[in-house]
Parts: C-alpha cells; sequence; structure tokens
C-alpha cells in the first residue's frame, strides 16, 4: 500500500467521443488537483502505410482512417493531389461538387455531434444519472430533437452518397477534379428535404445559443481559457470550409498570420512530440512551442473570420460575436453555439450549389505540369486538416505528414480538462457524475481520437485516479 | 460429319462443337461455371480451379476439358459451391487484397466472384506476404500484393501482343509474377496499349493515373453479379440449352 496520500484518478474510456482515449488526474495529498492529461492511447500508422503506394490512391486510402468524416481526408488528400497532376485550378463542376460533398459531410457531422454526443449532457445536466446521458433518453424525452438529428444526419448523407458514390468512403474526388456531376433527379430529390433542414438548422441555433447565453456564468469558468485560433479563410476575409489561406489570431483578435500559402504551412506551423501521449502538439512557430498553441475548429472558425457569405449564418454570427463585443471568443462550451452556426451556413451554401446549373457540367477533370510535393488543406468538421505528400517520379508516395483537427486542439483540450478538474474535483469525492464534467469539456472540441492518432479500437475513455507516488488508487472506464 | 455435341450440365441438355471445352460451350449456352484464369481467345491453363466441375462423376476444370457427347456435367452443386469459394478464400489470404481502397474494386473479378459466393470473410488466417510494387515504368503499374497468378497476362503478352513481358519464376508459395527484363518493368519493351494490361482479373496491372474514374454505382459489377452476362446470354440459351430429365 502506498505510504503518501496524493492520488491519481483515471478516466478510461471517455465516452461520446470520436476514438479511444484516457483522462489522468493527480490529486495531492490534500485532495486537490495536482496536474490532469488527455492521453490518446490510440495509434494511427498510415503516414507509414502507405508509403509506396500510388498518389492517385490516396483520396480513396487515407479516409480509411475515420469513418465520421472521411470527406475531410477525402477532400484534403485529393485538393493535395490535385496539384500533383496540375489540376487545382478545377472545372465549376468539379469544384462545386466537391463543396457540396463537403457541405453535406459538415451538415451530418455537426448534427450527429450536436444530437447525439453533446445534447444529453445539455439537456439532461452535466452530472445527471448516466443512464439519462446517452442519445437513447433524449429520443425518449425530446422524441423531436432525436428525430431531427437522425434527420439531419441522413439527409447529408445522402448528398455525400450523390457526390460521392457512397454513404461512407466514396470515391467521388479524385486528382484534378471529380468523376460523376449531380444529375436533375439527384437534385430534386435533395430539394424536396431543403426547407425541412433549414429550419431544423435554425432551430438547432436556437437551442445552443439559448444554452450558452443561459448559462454563461458557468461556462466562462468552464474549462475556458485564452488561445489562439487557426483557420482557413477566403482572400476577402469571408468564412470559407473547402479552400482559403490559413490565418491565425490571438486570443484578443491581432493577427498572427494571415492568407498565407497552403504549400507553406510548414514555415508557421511546427509540431512538439511528448513522452505521454501518441498524438503531435502542434504549434505557431513564430511563438514557439510553449505559448504557440491554438484552437481550430468552429469556435476558431468563427472567431478567426471576417464574415460569413451566407445571410443567415451571418446574422447569427453577429449575435455571436456581440456576446463579446466583437472580440474573439474564448469560451470552450461556445463550440456548440459556433457548430449550430456552421450547421446552417453549410445548409444555405447546400441551397445555393443545389440551384447552380454547374453541378450539372461535364467537364470534371482538369491536368497540368506534374509536381512532386504538395499540401492540401481543408476544413473538417472538427477544424484545419493538413495533409502533405512527396510523390517521387514513379508516381510513387515517399512522404505523407497529416496534421489532423483533433491534434491542434490536444493542448486546448488538456487545457479544459485540467481547468474543470481543478474547478470540479478538487478537495470533493470523486463521483461519476464530477467526472463527467471532465468529459463534457473534451467533448466540446468533438475529437476524432482516432484521426489524431492511428485507431486500432472503438471510441471509450478511461479516467485513472493516482496518488502521487504513482499508485493507482480509482479507475473508471465506460464505453 | 456431326457439328453438334450434346450433353448435360446439372441436368440440362446443352448443345455445343467438336473443339469446345466444358465452360466455352456451357458459356455459348447461358450457363455460367465461375472462373478466374479462363479468358477468351487464348490459351486454356487451367491452373486456378475456380471453374472446377464434376465431368461422368470426375472433377476437371471445365476451361481445358473437351466436351464429349453425353457427357454428364454437375456444376452448381453444394460440394462445388463449397470447393470454390474455398480457393477464393485462399486467394484472398495468401496475397494482400485491401478491397475498401483498391482502384479495381468493382471491376475485380476475385471481389466480384466473393460477392456472387456470399463470402464475407475467409476461413483462413491471413498470410501477409511481402510482395513487390514495380512502378517503374512510366504508364503501368504491377502490384503483386494482388496477383493471383493466374497467367493471363502471361499469355496475352506473348500470344497476342508478341512480346512476352510477363513470366513465372519460383514454385510454391515463392511463386511470383516477374518480368522479362534485367531489372525492373520499365526495362521491358511493355507498352500501355498492349491488351496484356487489359485482362487481369485483379488490380495487380494497372495503368496509371487513371484509377477511379468511374463512380461507384457505374463500375462492371455494381448492378450485377459477376456471370450474369452469360446467364443473361437469352439468344443461345433457349435454342442450346433444354431442361431433360436427367
Amino acid at each position: 500500500m502506498s505510504t503518501t496520500t496524493t492520488r491519481k484518478v483515471v478516466i478510461e474510456p471517455v465516452t461520446r467521443v470520436e476514438g479511444h482515449g484516457k483522462v489522468t488526474i493527480l490529486l495531492d495529498e490534500a485532495g486537490q488537483v495536482e496536474r490532469a492529461r488527455l492521453h490518446i492511447v490510440e495509434f494511427r500508422g498510415f503516414e507509414r502505410f502507405i508509403q509506396g503506394r500510388p498518389f492517385w490512391e490516396m483520396p480513396v486510402a487515407v479516409q480509411r482512417l475515420c469513418g465520421i468524416c472521411p470527406v475531410s481526408h477525402h477532400l484534403a488528400a485529393a485538393k493535395a493531389m490535385d496539384r500533383i497532376v496540375g489540376g487545382e485550378n478545377l472545372t465549376p463542376t468539379a469544384e462545386k461538387m466537391r463543396r457540396l460533398m463537403h457541405y453535406g459531410q459538415m451538415f451530418q457531422s455537426h448534427s450527429l455531434h450536436f444530437f447525439h454526443l453533446a445534447s444529453p449532457d445539455l439537456l439532461f445536466g452535466f452530472g445527471a444519472d448516466p443512464e439519462l446521458r446517452n442519445v437513447i433518453a433524449v429520443a425518449g424525452k425530446f422524441p423531436e430533437l432525436g428525430k431531427q438529428g437522425i434527420m439531419m444526419r441522413k439527409y447529408g448523407q445522402e448528398i455525400i452518397r450523390m457526390t460521392a458514390g457512397k454513404k461512407i468512403h466514396g470515391t467521388g474526388a479524385i486528382p484534378g477534379g471529380i468523376n460523376k456531376n449531380l444529375t436533375i433527379a439527384e437534385r430534386d430529390e435533395l430539394l424536396v428535404e431543403l426547407d425541412q433542414m433549414k429550419i431544423w438548422a435554425r432551430a438547432a441555433v436556437k437551442i445552443a445559443r439559448d444554452y450558452t447565453v443561459d448559462n454563461l456564468e458557468m461556462a466562462l469558468g468552464f474549462g475556458s481559457f485564452e488561445s489562439s485560433h487557426m483557420s482557413i479563410v477566403r482572400a476577402d476575409g469571408a468564412m470559407d470550409l473547402y479552400d482559403g489561406g490559413l490565418r491565425a489570431i490571438t486570443a484578443d483578435g491581432k493577427t498572427i498570420f494571415d492568407h498565407v500559402d497552403n504549400q507553406r504551412y510548414a514555415d508557421y506551423i511546427a509540431e512538439e512530440v511528448k513522452p505521454w501521449s501518441y498524438m503531435k502538439f502542434p504549434f505557431i512557430k513564430s511563438i514557439g512551442p510553449e505559448n504557440g498553441w491554438y484552437r481550430v475548429g468552429p469556435l476558431a472558425r468563427v472567431n478567426a473570420c471576417d464574415f460569413i457569405d451566407t445571410p443567415e449564418a451571418e446574422a447569427v454570427r453577429q449575435e455571436f460575436m456581440a456576446v463579446t463585443d466583437g472580440k474573439p471568443n474564448n469560451v470552450t462550451l461556445a463550440y456548440h453555439w459556433t457548430r449550430m452556426i456552421e450547421t446552417l451556413h453549410a445548409v444555405e451554401k447546400i441551397e445555393e450549389l443545389l440551384h447552380d446549373p454547374d453541378l450539372q457540367g461535364d467537364d470534371l477533370v482538369v491536368k497540368g505540369e506534374r509536381r512532386n510535393e504538395t499540401v492540401g488543406i481543408i476544413e473538417a468538421p472538427r477544424g484545419t486538416l493538413f495533409h502533405h505528400y512527396v510523390v517521387d517520379d514513379n508516381d510513387q508516395v515517399v512522404m505523407a505528414n497529416l496534421i489532423v483537427s483533433t491534434t491542434s486542439n490536444n493542448e486546448p483540450m488538456n487545457r479544459a480538462v485540467e481547468g474543470v478538474a481543478k474547478k470540479y474535483l478538487s478537495g470533493r469525492e470523486i463521483t461519476e457524475g464530477l467526472l463527467n464534467h471532465v468529459e463534457v469539456a473534451i467533448r466540446a472540441y468533438d475529437p476524432c481520437l482516432s484521426c489524431a492518432t492511428h485507431a486500432l479500437g472503438q471510441m471509450p475513455l478511461v479516467v485513472d485516479l493516482v496518488d502521487a507516488s504513482g499508485a493507482l488508487l480509482d479507475t473508471r472506464k465506460r464505453g | 460429319m456431326n457439328d453438334e455435341i450434346i450433353f448435360f450440365i446439372d441436368g440440362v441438355q446443352v448443345t455445343g462443337r467438336p473443339g469446345q471445352t466444358i465452360i466455352e460451350a456451357a458459356d455459348e449456352a447461358g450457363v455460367y461455371i465461375p472462373r478466374l484464369c479462363h479468358y477468351p481467345g487464348i490459351e486454356a491453363w487451367g491452373s486456378c480451379r475456380v471453374c472446377t466441375v464434376a465431368a461422368n462423376g470426375r472433377p476437371c476444370s471445365a476451361c481445358t476439358q473437351p466436351i464429349t457427347t453425353g457427357l454428364v456435367v454437375e456444376n452448381d452443386t453444394e460440394t462445388l459451391r463449397e470447393y470454390r469459394k474455398s480457393i477464393i478464400e485462399m486467394l484472398f489470404v495468401e496475397g494482400n487484397h485491401f478491397c475498401m481502397f483498391c482502384e479495381k474494386s468493382g471491376d475485380c473479378e476475385l471481389q466480384a466472384l466473393a460477392y456472387r459466393m456470399g463470402i464475407t470473410a475467409p476461413r483462413y488466417p491471413y498470410l501477409w506476404p511481402e510482395r513487390e510494387v514495380d512502378a517503374s515504368h512510366p504508364d503501368v503499374i504491377i502490384d503483386r500484393n494482388r496477383c493471383i497468378l493466374c497467367a493471363r497476362c502471361v499469355r496475352v503478352s506473348r500470344d497476342v501482343d508478341g512480346k512476352a513481358v510477363f513470366q513465372f519464376v519460383e514454385r510454391g508459395p515463392e511463386k511470383k509474377l516477374t518480368v522479362n527484363a534485367e531489372a525492373r518493368l520499365k526495362d521491358t519493351d511493355l507498352d500501355v496499349t498492349d491488351e496484356a494490361l487489359d485482362v487481369c482479373p485483379v488490380g495487380a496491372l494497372l495503368k496509371k493515373r487513371v484509377g477511379y474514374a468511374v463512380p461507384v454505382g457505374e463500375r462492371m459489377y455494381d448492378q450485377e453479379p459477376i456471370g450474369s452476362d452469360i446467364e443473361s446470354n437469352t439468344d443461345a440459351a433457349p435454342a442450346a440449352a433444354t431442361e431433360v430429365e436427367a
């Protein structure tokens, strides 16, 4: 038996997140939280085993590292391979088909997270009976919400099927273009449910907005902290989820860098390795590894952009920014609100595209000057996604580096975990409900842990309670 | 001289011609016998054994066995279906077949046979062999991970293209497809227009930079199972095949 009285709590597995993770909470002799960490215990390995494969396989092969937002990897790899074949200036049909695919994915992924993963916490309370904190209970007590989540997800998945060929792991995007257009019949099928999707998306923004505003005082102290924010933005500063230059801003909105050419990302972003996690820690080079970390994802995108180019989403963005007087919002729980703003933006973009005749065009692929090194960057639902490849003269991939959004959010998630653990767990008897508070902070980021490392398992999380000598005192596992 | 040969497949009377193999006559009659190494118009090989049938009770490959008058062929029986499934499963485990990202997916005969036979997972352990990829040619790639040693490319290159670019070396588990050159594929006289490139049943021999151009839903086997084209050979079927009492 340990002679010291310091303790460690382990949450393993973390539930209602995509992937497999573990939280360790170290308690001192007085029961105060000394340190808390999120460990990612999966290993990905994709960068290694795609070496030697032909480059045109990348958009189809690399997306297999995830089943939740494979479209992000499909499109990031396709954007990278566009440059290998000199086809980065896509035809209007190809670019719009890819954008439709991407907005469909954003719509379904955000809906999945909000309605299926996050809503149990928001509707029933962070410390509610675990029997209640799941999507089945949501469907039972709030059947209309449960239905909306399922139907919104289905709508996004149908868009993916019509643009990529399959709901999961399609093959639509190819180097230099796309392999199909949208038929009139497909377009008309999507138009049937469009108005309903807009109604539900508006309602979801209101739910998320009301929750955040009504609980603002709690949210301000719930794993919140000041941070830099990064995303790609369009040349005119508009939010653009598919393409744009990199922009990073400080916690109070000052520009760190702007409109950075995607091919030069490595001049601005580097990655640090820490011994206790398989996930790397990216940072902004000009600030350094200690303070150069940043947030990505819906909160960072809404903070970083100058405006949203669809009217309804822009209106709710302005309402969101007004809460912080136009300055960046650094509240962790505000991710939910921004995620729903993007969901509304996505459905507005879908509407715009469905009425665009370019989607029925036949000019699908373009090629030009061959290159050997390439970077493709896209805004995945969870944040900025980097795909970097080197291809040899035989068309084989010889180097690949992927920086996925959850990796960029690694340090922020650790900060959120530690903040919540210190506030809610210190000096108290550790209960399941209190441990869920830690998970709520992680869930706000909608992390995809399998993506961020290298998936071998399901998606649960573990919490360990350990004393000062390192002895394990308690473990809670779920999932 | 009589130019008709009457024989039977699974109790159905089939009319063939002298010199035909069982599989050739069956194809014309609209009866599908699964196959992998067989390819119309080139020398029969008989190596994959997927087309194994029982001819007068004796197992043989339908692609090499000539038809004879009165021959009784068993094709679609429980025993033979199991043998064929077993062969297909062994082909899957002895190579590295990742259908999920293979550009031949949907057009692959091995995959299509597995679907037709209802194979969801092989019953044998995967061997995970180390196989070499040869991407040295500017327009063609050999991915030996997917090669099933059917020799279609060997025969077509030799007999149709007149080049003999491909050959096998080694034996048993070590047997592999190689090229007729000191070093790599780029050192051969293979051209991207060679017919040998169009006959690979799997994704082992591929033209570069054209993968995934056909969308899901429009690939060869997305709509109908492999063999459907033969089974829908209605021009031949009514005239050539008549059900009779066995």
